[in-house]
């Protein structure tokens, strides 16, 4: 094996062999040709737990290379302690550049969070995925939900939502809110906020999933509709904030609510961590000039 | 002015310092070294090894040193190492009729050809905790047997020979490899065997133990458990005959079963099967009848019990994929639970209004009441 193939940790370039990124390129080729479909690969054991991120460090492993730049996000930032790790996991078998902000990264390692910033074309999405089975809680079986999606038979689903609507006047879903992938597969487009559903639909970037422990992954391709499950009298809708983020003043992002003290103080300031402080900077910029 | 957290990088590597430290406890004392935990603590090896599917006892000692004892963790480590070996070759299948035996015992008959040997059993100890044990006491040799090497026959096919137990039809076919294809259900016995084998000790324990209570009774008896060494062979087309690797030990369960028999096959016995790296007599036993109760299907039993149901037991039986998945809820999720948050803010106004909308006779019919 050449120098150049070889990690600083002794394992192959990105950490899996040759062999192994081969089968999941092929899962990851043949689920951009059927999109929303959960195509089942031979997930390997990674060095970090399952539920971890292991598909989302799979794929990303079998998509990246030298030259690609690197971004890791959990909750929509780049310190979480997760994402500190998935990223310095990257940089030591990989030797990949790094960075936090959303322009510069050709591949996005993402866990609950969708970027602010918008994605362009050449850009890759890769989600973490914990259940990749929309239908799961509706019916525990793996082989009863393979029949269904087959059978395109998502009534149950709608059932599901419309009970929301009998019992609490709203779709009672928040996060990992399943959609409609190219009017065909209902897909859990894992548990991000609803909020980020519509950021899904027709984007440039390509999207791929990754369900480690389930072992199966899925793919938006680019430019791919992809609708959230509704109701003609009860549209989709996403959540909104009162106010704007604390630190950076913006509106119609997604906030994490930070409790300041014990009685009941509270802020609101952006999730997305690099948005936040990219405004920051600009604001600061505008003030000197 | 609020400042959002920082400092994750540092923070973890500190947490790794404080458990480096951890792990190594009192300096005045000596470490352990891997040769004393593969001589003295040989059944966490054995266990470890056999969850992890890597048959290699002086890294599953290193992989509980380094995991402080948590056999879990250890498993998972070994494991995490495996996935990066290549698979070279698929051996021969090892031939437990030729096992060098240590311990072999068999409920069903009270002799039999082989006889029945004790070997290294906590079965008839008491267990009364030992304080002679404290210090280094000396510990006089074992009385052992000769071996004569003689093939053990196997009480599976003792029963064969009357044919009152089912027949294991011959497959040659290369078995499928549970690490390197995914899941897909219904499963082949070979890959469901190879789910249990490396299945979690504790979890096929209270599956088995449930079958005995009821929920999915499948009438077992011990045909046989054997533990021994073995030889792992491998063909090598190139020379036209197999090579001998080397030996590893092994526990196999034969568990009988009785059948009263369906409208497509005749009453006989049917089996169970546990087969484990090292010694690990319980895990076999509960592989066995694990197995066992997964066929219920192949023999038109009713299938009513969490024993029986195979995407249930296959699905939750592997403990690393298990701890991982209990064990990432303590990860942040503060975005989901901010949508979770709102959502209930917004379902406790409509209910407070509602509320405060309802006429205010409640008292009135209470009182009626």
């Amino acid at each position: 094996m050449s120098a150049v193939t070889m990690s600083e940790a002794g394992t192959n370039f990105a950490y899996l062999d040759e062999e192994t990124k081969r089968m999941i390129r092929r899962a990851i080729l043949k689920a951009i040709a059927i999109p929303g479909y959960q195509v089942p690969f031979a997930s390997r054991e990674m060095p970090m737990p399952y539920g971890w991120g292991t598909g989302g460090v799979q794929v990303t492993a079998a998509v990246i290379g030298p030259d690609d730049v690197l971004k890791v996000i959990d909750q929509g930032a780049d310190d979480t302690t997760n994402a500190v790790s998935i990223r310095a996991f990257f940089r030591k078998v990989a030797r990949v550049a790094v960075t936090t902000h959303t322009a510069e990264a050709t591949v996005i390692q993402t866990r609950h969070r969708i970027p602010e910033h918008p994605l362009i074309e050449g850009q890759i999405l890769v989600y973490q995925v914990p259940i990749p089975e929309p239908l799961r809680f509706l019916e525990p079986r793996e082989t009863e939900t393979r029949t269904m999606h087959a059978l395109e038979e998502y009534g149950l689903m709608h059932v599901k939502l419309y009970e929301d609507i009998a019992h609490h006047g709203r779709i009672a879903t928040s996060y990992a809110y399943p959609v409609k992938v190219a009017g065909r597969y209902v897909m859990d487009p894992s548990p991000i906020p609803k909020f980020d559903n519509p950021k899904m639909h027709l984007s440039p970037a390509l999207q791929l999933f990754g369900a480690g422990r389930e072992k199966r992954i899925y793919a938006i391709p680019p430019h791919t509709d992809v609708r959230s499950l509704d109701f003609e009298d009860h549209p989709f809708e996403i959540q909104r904030f009162d106010e704007p983020c604390a630190l950076c003043g913006a509106r119609n992002v997604y906030l994490d609510e930070v409790i300041l003290d014990d009685r009941g103080g509270r802020m609101f300031v952006c999730s997305d961590t690099d948005n936040c402080e990219s405004r920051q900077a600009d604001a600061q910029k505008e003030t000197a000039a | 002015m609020y400042v959002a957290v920082k400092g994750g990088e540092s923070a973890i590597e500190n947490a790794h310092r404080l458990l480096a430290d951890r792990r190594r406890g009192d300096r005045s004392l000596p470490a352990i070294t891997e040769a004393q935990i593969v001589e003295q603590l040989s059944l966490s090896v054995d266990r470890v090894m056999a969850e992890a599917s890597l048959y290699d006892p002086g890294l599953a000692a290193l992989a509980i040193r380094q995991a402080r004892g948590d056999m879990i963790e250890a498993i998972f480590i070994l494991r995490a190492y495996r996935t990066t070996l290549p698979r070279l070759a698929v051996s021969r299948p090892v031939d437990t009729a030729a096992m060098r035996i240590e311990r072999r015992i068999s409920a069903t008959y009270k002799d039999l050809p082989g006889g029945q040997l004790l070997g290294p059993t906590f079965d008839y100890t008491h267990r009364l905790i030992d304080p002679a044990l404290v210090g280094e006491p000396d510990v006089p040799e074992a009385a052992v047997a000769e071996v004569t090497g003689e093939p053990v026959m196997r009480v599976a096919d003792i029963l064969a020979h009357e044919s009152l137990i089912e027949l294991e039809p011959r497959v040659d076919a290369e078995p499928g490899d549970i690490t390197r294809e995914p899941t897909e259900f219904p499963m082949p016995r070979a890959e469901r065997l190879q789910s249990l084998a490396r299945g979690d000790e504790g979890f096929l324990l209270a599956l088995a133990y449930s079958t005995q209570r009821g929920y999915g009774r499948s009438h077992p008896f011990v045909g046989e458990i054997r533990i021994g060494l073995v030889e792992v062979e491998i063909d090598v087309p190139e020379l036209g005959f197999a090579v001998s690797l080397g030996e590893i030990r092994l526990t196999e369960c034969q568990m009988v079963n009785q059948f009263k028999g369906s409208a497509e096959k005749p009453p006989q016995f049917t089996r169970g099967y546990g087969l484990v790296f090292g010694q690990s007599e319980r895990k076999a036993m509960a592989m066995s009848l694990c197995d066992r109760a997964l066929r219920a299907a192949e023999y038109g039993e009713d299938i009513t019990a969490p024993a029986q149901d195979e995407e249930f037991v296959i699905s939750h039986c592997d403990n690393v994929q298990a701890t991982g998945f209990v064990e990432h809820l303590k990860l942040p999720h503060y975005v989901d639970f901010q949508a979770e948050l709102g959502l209930v803010r917004r379902l406790r106004a409509n209910y407070d209004a509602a509320r405060a909308a309802e006429p205010e006779d409640d008292s009135f019919e209470e009182a009626a009441q």
